[in-house]
């Protein structure tokens, strides 16, 4: 017996060359004669430019030329996620300014030069004069009354307005329920902070009339469509590359104005120009995470049914929309209100406001952990309310198992869950009774723990291209995959899609080897370039491994059959008498007579003695379109033990139970929860993202932004539960994103469950000591919690 | 990121570096408060002079007291026996400055020239009643910690002058601790506070007590040092230096938008009390 390369924990196979800093990233690659572009950003949130000078600048050693808005004729960077019926705005979004800049970092002016520090000396000496005007950072401010207005075309700053669901029957649920909890949510803003920062370098050939463009994408082939679109290139003379890329979170999906820059200047001058972004850079100019301001209700009766939940989401889009930003807080967020719970009755309504803030867009989770957490929040205040355990009326409303398809009144068709089975286990893990016997033997002792638990279940694997195409995406989400054999039966995988940093190269390898017999070793996944892989819409909202994974499966599928009937050919034997065993096909009852998998490529690729109609070479593709979203769920719990005197709170045990179907690699899978689970509660603790009130961005570097540090987190208890996906070929479902959505409730309710006895109802994310501290004190005053 | 253009200059003497530095100049040590800076286009120095390689500003010798050269490293502070010995809660505080790496390179010298507010060193070094030795073009002088630091990363230090080194007394009889309470993000302190005790059995005879971190500079703290001395660290004196502290602290205090100057004050005080329960525990 072999053991199955599937649902083995081999090391991921991109380590090597990314601990050895052996990886070639965007920065590293170096053309001759390549200028530097510096870009003059916008010191202020808001103001009309009255003059850009130039001449010092043009003047200065190694400078080529200094752009602005007004030389450069690209059009504008479009939004690609077009809500329907929402009266959607779309304000043009020039790649540099012009007339007006609408956040700190908007770009000015660019400056090229023959070598990085001069392009900045000069871009330093481009004499800008604003005329600053009042600016508005607050989402729910921004569109209030007598707020500034940002684009002439945006009335009121409100972009779209979504409220898909039926608001008179949700209003009819609220009167008739017995309790009625709310609270505003404040979703802060965050930092996504890719190791890797965004870079992107362009080369224009003249006489082919092709360019090719290095970014860090996590979507080259919609990079190269979006970059064909504002420079006017045809798409076929469009090479985008996206080498090494350090992770994103989804801060590398968008097309941003640099990536179009450094194009059409590389047009412009003739000469490749490269372009690479500082941390400071950034942080203010790629894209920002979450801000929501969220007045949320959920209704319940006294004995713990959940029948209700309802929210006004006030969404900050910044400065400019971004290619995904108004299906974040819609699509990905108001479907996702029920959760694993049988609620009846959800009402959404979403608001997608322009602000002064750098634009916001898809950020791991994206939408998702901004329902989870109202959701999760708001069960623990009707808890509160009628005086049930809040894991009682999780209990008590969780949907009874179901193995393919469950619908659910926010619309969508979960794909199959067993919710019941991972929350008992999470609980069992975390001692859950024996734990509130502590915890009140603690407080009398004056020390306060509290307890967390988050059921969740979330959707992605996005996702079908029809439902995409229904709600106003601008692509399909579908991917593609080829697996190409080469005579000596080594294997390429060819992907649309573009992994940067989750180990795909490692789980799609196992997959196809699982299929077909090919050592793991022999397989290569080779993706990231939209010249030498087939089309694909991308790698985010946990993905690559449900519908790429998909594609490579049923494309070695048909490998393998081809193979099967080309071996029985070799053998002289029938068809219906091959048999398949770990890359070996032989004939049914004579064992010694087999062919590998190896032997077989050889032969079709010789095509020396074929079956008729057979055509040589060993090579299958496939388009694969997903049926339907895949639906991982799972249950979080957090321990937490706050410092009252400082307000510091530690995070003492963290168990998380998720089932994301079969795990193809259970080492990559905890590997992605324990980078999910970290930044999640990194949103609960300590990342926020702060503007003064002039939009001026005061945590621009890592020494006020509170990136999570190893030392905050204990070791986390990983459990599991195997739910197949029904619709998927093997049953997996994604698990990028499901530690940030589960996350980030489960340590928020553990802390506001500690602090309980001394009154603390709510405290606005992150959970600094300083405001625990002071809420705590608020809270005593107030005569504590009982 | 792209700092500015500048000359480089290494020196291999103190005076060849006193000779070299310009008026737009500024020293070069570990480069760890300095480059940063440089690279956000902060600060633009039009010449370094590199004294990371000399000699005679390295090393810690102990005789009586404690002499620390310039550009020793934080590294080399936190574990050294003499210190250990000397002023434990100088090696406390150089060992828990930034990380591994910082600690390899950043220099004592170069982190109380920068004075940054937060810095872990000069709270020790106001506590203990350290001197700072400094050398100019026109000879050497010498200025009390407590002088030394002036406000928000402002010292005493003329342009074009050199700290050589610090000294600081043997305080091997009293009981000290430096305690940091780390913001999160940068890991500086939000507040530290030194305390030096001399006990005479189980009462405390005198204390020093300095806080940093909470305010522009570290700041000595007078009051929280009367109502600690003579008692016998009780709970009601610990309360009462916990309160004192606050005061001594008030016109100084610094803060950010995270962790404002009220809760830098109100920490200051709890951060004392564990600073006494580590030095007597
Ligand atoms: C990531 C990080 C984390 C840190 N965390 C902490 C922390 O937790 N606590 C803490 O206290 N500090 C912390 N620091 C600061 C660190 O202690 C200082 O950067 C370091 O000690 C400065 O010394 P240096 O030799 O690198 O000085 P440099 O950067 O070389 O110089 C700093 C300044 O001092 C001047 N200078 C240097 N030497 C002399 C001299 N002999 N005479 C006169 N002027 C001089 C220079 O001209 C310059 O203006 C941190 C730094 C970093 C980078």
């Amino acid at each position: 017996m072999s053991t199955r390369i599937f649902g083995s924990g081999i090391k991921r196979r991109e380590d090597p060359r990314l601990i050895t800093g052996e990886a070639r990233y965007t920065d590293d690659i170096k053309l001759p004669g390549v200028l530097h572009m510096a870009v003059v950003r916008s010191p202020y949130a808001h103001a009309n430019i009255l003059g850009i000078d130039s001449a010092a600048a043009e003047a200065m050693d190694g400078v080529v030329a200094v752009f602005t808005g007004e030389d450069v004729d690209l059009a504008g960077i479009p939004t690609a996620w077009l809500i329907p019926d929402s009266d959607l705005k779309t304000p043009e979004h020039p790649a540099l300014a012009k007339g007006k800049v609408r956040y700190v970092g908007d770009g000015v002016a660019i400056v090229l030069a023959d070598d990085r520090y001069r392009a900045q000396d000069a871009a330093d000496a481009v004499n800008v004069e604003y005329e600053e005007l009042p600016a508005v950072i607050d989402p729910e401010e921004a569109a209030g009354e007598g707020a500034p207005l940002i684009h002439d075309d945006v009335e009121g700053n409100i972009a779209f307005k979504w409220a898909p669901f039926d608001k008179a029957a949700s209003d009819a649920a609220f009167e008739a329920a017995d309790v009625v909890v709310s609270e505003r949510i404040l979703q802060q803003r965050l930092l996504p902070t890719a190791m890797e920062p965004r870079a992107a370098m362009a080369q224009y050939n003249p006489a082919t009339q092709e360019l090719t463009l290095w970014c860090t994408s996590q979507n080259p082939h919609i990079h190269r469509f979006i970059i064909s679109a504002v420079t006017g290139l045809n798409e076929n003379k469009v090479r985008v590359i996206a080498p090494e890329v350090g992770g994103g979170f989804g801060s590398k999906i968008p097309c941003y104005p640099d990536e179009a820059l450094v194009s059409w200047a590389a047009i412009k001058l003739g000469a490749p120009v490269k372009w690479t972004e500082t941390r400071s850079e950034n942080y203010l100019i790629t894209i920002h995470g979450r801000d929501h301001v969220q007045h949320v209700e959920m209704a319940a009766s006294n004995d713990g049914a959940i029948q209700g939940v309802r929210a006004t989401v006030y969404a900050g889009m910044g400065g400019y929309l971004s290619t995904a930003a108004p299906g974040i807080p819609t699509i990905l967020h108001g479907l996702l209100y029920v959760g694993p719970y049988t609620i009846d009755s959800v009402y959404c309504e979403s608001i997608g406001v322009m602000t002064n803030g750098t634009p916001t867009d898809a950020y791991r989770g994206a939408g998702r952990p901004e329902a989870t957490f109202l959701l999760e929040r708001m069960i623990d205040k009707v808890a509160d309310a009628i005086g049930m355990d809040p894991v009682e009326v999780r209990r008590k409303n969780l949907i009874p198992a179901f193995e393919d398809g469950y619908e659910v009144a926010a619309g969508l068709n979960y794909d199959s869950g067993d919710y019941s089975t991972a929350f008992e286990k999470a609980l069992g893990m975390a001692g859950y009774d024996d734990f509130r016997a502590q915890q009140a033997a603690a407080r009398a002792q004056g020390r306060y723990l509290g307890i967390g638990v988050t059921a969740y279940t979330e959707m992605c694997g996005l996702g079908p291209s029809q439902v995409a195409g229904a709600v106003g995406f601008q692509g399909g989400l579908w991917e593609s995959a080829t697996v190409r054999v080469t005579p000596t039966g080594k294997v390429q995988a060819l992907i649309g899609a573009s992994p940067h940093g989750q180990g795909s190269e490692t789980t799609l390898a196992q997959i196809i080897a699982d299929e077909i017999g090919f050592p793991v070793e022999d397989i290569e996944v080779v993706h990231g370039d939209t010249t030498e892989t087939p089309m694909g819409w991308g790698t985010y909202g946990s993905r690559t491994t449900p519908v790429t994974g998909a594609a490579l499966a049923h494309a070695a599928r048909k490998l393998k059959e081809k193979a099967r009937v080309l071996a029985a050919h070799l053998m002289e034997a029938s068809v219906d008498d091959i048999e398949y065993a770990d890359g070996s096909f032989s004939v049914k009852g004579s064992p010694d007579q087999a062919q590998s998998i190896q032997e077989v490529a050889l032969m079709a690729h010789l095509a020396w003695n074929m079956p008729e109609g057979m055509d040589p070479g060993f090579e299958e593709s496939q388009f694969y379109d997903p049926p339907n979203f895949v639906f991982p769920f799972g249950t979080h719990i957090a321990i937490v033990e706050v410092d009252a005197e400082t307000g510091v709170i530690d995070l003492q045990r963290y168990i998380a139970v998720d089932d994301c179907g079969p795990q193809i690699n259970p080492e990559i899978v905890a590997g992605q929860i324990h980078g999910g689970v970290v930044q999640g509660v990194a949103q609960a603790l300590c990342e926020g993202v702060i503007y003064d009130d002039d939009g001026q961005l005061l945590t621009g570097t890592m020494q006020d932004y509170c990136m999570p540090k190893a030392d905050m987190f204990p070791n986390f208890e990983l459990g599991e539960t195997v739910t197949p996906s029904p619709h998927h070929p093997v049953g997996v479902k994604g698990v990028g994103e499901t530690g940030t959505i589960a996350s980030t409730p489960t340590v928020y309710n553990a802390v506001l469950d500690a602090l309980a006895p001394l009154g603390v109802k709510q405290i606005d994310m992150p959970l600094t000591s300083a405001k625990v501290w002071s809420a705590i004190q608020a809270g005593s005053a107030n005569g504590g919690g009982n | 990121m792209w700092p500015n253009k500048f000359d480089y200059a290494r020196a291999g003497s103190v005076d060849e570096a006193l000779s070299l530095i310009s008026d737009d100049g500024k020293f070069l040590a570990g480069g760890h408060s300095l480059l940063p800076v440089m690279k956000l286009r902060l600060d633009a120095p039009e010449q370094l002079v590199d004294i990371g390689r000399i000699p005679e500003l390295s090393g810690i010798s102990a005789n009586g007291g404690l002499t620390i050269g310039a550009t020793t490293t934080h590294d080399e502070i936190a574990t050294s026996d003499a210190v250990q010995s000397m002023c434990s809660a100088l090696a406390s505080a150089c060992g828990q400055v930034g990380d591994q790496g910082v600690r390899n390179f950043g220099t004592i010298g170069g982190n109380i020239a920068h004075a940054d507010p937060a810095s872990d060193p000069p709270t020790v070094l106001v506590a203990c009643g350290a001197t700072i030795n400094i050398q100019g073009a026109d000879g050497a002088r010498s200025v009390s910690a407590q002088d030394f630091f002036v406000d928000l990363f402002e010292t005493d230090l003329e342009d074009g002058e050199l700290i050589t080194g610090l000294s600081l007394p043997n305080c091997s009889d009293c009981q000290c601790a430096y305690v940091k309470f780390p913001h999160p993000a940068s890991r500086y302190a939000i507040v530290g506070v030194a305390v030096c005790l001399k006990m005479d059995g189980g009462t405390c005879a005198q204390a020093d007590v300095a806080v940093g971190g909470a305010t522009v500079k570290a700041v000595k703290c007078a009051g929280a040092e009367a109502a600690l001395a003579g008692t016998s660290l009780d709970d009601a004196a610990l309360d009462a230096a916990a309160e004192a502290v606050k005061a001594d602290i008030a016109e100084w205090l610094a803060g950010d938008i995270a962790y404002p100057e009220a809760y830098r004050q109100q920490m200051a005080g709890v951060f004392l009390k564990r600073a006494v329960a580590e030095a007597t525990g």
